[in-house]
């Protein structure tokens, strides 16, 4: 009988294996790094909103504090999109026939909500509370990257759970005084690490890495 | 042996693609301030029906909510007035007040400069006039074309620190340098650092 295959063809039968293995570890891990590229999590692309809604403006330009409009922030786990009225507050006054406002004022007649894109948007299978973050000394600008730069909002972090973790490891690289947290201009002295330690300590900052804390 | 691995293989990598539903992470539940096709309003949060009064917070009689007693508006301020009210109270006023009002509360904030119609001079003379209770009220309830606060400053206790912060304010704009404890005097007229972020 004669040899349908040579000798190679061992060698080759096994590589072939190997690279389907390999093949389709290759597609698995770049699955996994789509899923958590800043593509597939939208991060900085500014969102299209139904008002142009410029944070550069409000908070660069003008000064205003994150909490005269984002009221719950402090006593919440949820920091609101303030009310229409909170907007005609000054917009009664101000550009208040300006046509890239009506769908404000339009809202403030009629009671219906203005709807806006939401931005930071968590998967619904993970808790997320913004006032025992503020509380602890997280400043927004370290998850909202610098909102006083923004013309429209986007996404300046990758809110995937490596994110979250690294930080819920590592508390004493972001924490800052509390008094700078609703600072946008806040940068870490080159001692942070030093001062983080401290303030880790001071606040009482448990590093919770559980799956229930978020995940609950 | 080979084959079952390879199957396994497979069965992983399907999982991992056609994974990718959103079930989970879009839940069908109510969120703060999420839409919802039920309602006709297409909100999640239901409004509270008009005349709805939590336990206990009726309050309708109660000086520290309305500001006033037997009809006349206080002219004390109804809480406890120590540094960290006047440190509350300051906080507050930079965050709600001083967009209009500036960090000196003299009616030169940053939106006032853009042409919002002068809001009022708390360091005037009317203004120092007013009773505490008068000046919770105008927070409470807004005055001409200042917007009520009562949403966004919710506790009262906030409005009172608010107005005990400028009560103090008043008091410090138009003190002489003798009322200045004297080892703080020295502060004062070496520099002139004002309270406030800037």
């Amino acid at each position: 009988m004669p040899q349908y295959f040579s000798r190679s063809a061992n060698t080759f039968a096994r590589m072939t294996i190997l690279a389907l293995v390999s093949g389709l570890g290759l597609v698995c891990w770049a699955g996994f790094l789509i899923v958590r590229s800043p593509y597939e999590m939208m991060q900085n692309v500014p969102r299209e909103q139904p008002v142009p809604f410029s944070h550069e403006h409000h908070v660069g330009g003008l000064g205003i504090d994150c909490r005269y409009c984002h009221t719950s922030v402090e006593k919440s786990a949820f920091a609101n999109i303030p009310a229409t009225k909170v907007c005609m507050n000054c917009h009664s006054q101000m550009w208040a026939t300006s046509p890239m406002l009506e769908p404000v004022r339009e809202s403030y007649r009629t009671g219906r909500s203005i709807e806006w894109t939401r931005v930071h948007d968590l998967p619904e299978f993970v808790y997320f509370n913004h006032a025992i973050h503020v509380h602890h000394g997280i400043g927004c600008s370290t998850c909202h990257g610098r909102v006083d730069k923004m013309p429209l909002t986007w996404q300046a972090q990758p809110l995937t759970m490596e994110w979250c973790l690294n930080c819920h490891w590592h508390p004493e690289q972001y924490v800052r005084p509390l008094d700078q947290v609703f600072s946008m201009t806040y940068t870490p002295p080159p001692n942070q690490l030093q001062l983080g330690a401290k303030l880790v300590k001071q606040y009482h900052i448990q590093s919770l890495t559980s799956c229930s804390t978020c995940h609950r | 042996m080979k084959t079952h691995s390879i199957c396994v293989l497979v069965v992983v990598a399907c999982a991992i693609t056609i994974g990718c539903r959103h079930d989970m992470q879009d839940q069908p539940k109510y969120k703060p301030l999420g839409q919802n096709r039920f309602w006709a309003d297409g909100r999640d949060s239901r409004p509270i029906p008009a005349g709805t009064i939590a336990v206990d917070e009726l309050n309708a009689d109660d000086p520290t909510h309305t500001g006033q007693a037997n009809g006349a508006f206080l002219d004390t301020i109804p809480l406890p007035v120590n540094m960290s009210l006047l440190e509350r109270g300051r906080d507050r006023f930079d965050i709600f007040c001083s967009p209009c009002h500036g960090w000196l509360g003299d009616g030169n904030g940053m939106v006032a400069r853009r042409g919002l119609r002068a809001p009022a001079n708390l360091m005037d003379q009317r203004s120092r006039e007013l009773p505490p209770g008068y000046v919770y009220q105008v927070i409470s309830n807004g005055y001409g074309a200042m917007g009520d606060y009562a949403d966004q400053i919710q506790d009262v206790r906030d409005r009172w620190a608010i107005v005990a912060y400028i009560k103090a304010l008043q008091l410090s704009r138009g003190a002489p340098l003798s009322d200045v404890p004297d080892d703080q005097r020295a502060e004062l007229t070496g520099s002139s650092t004002m309270g406030g972020r800037q």
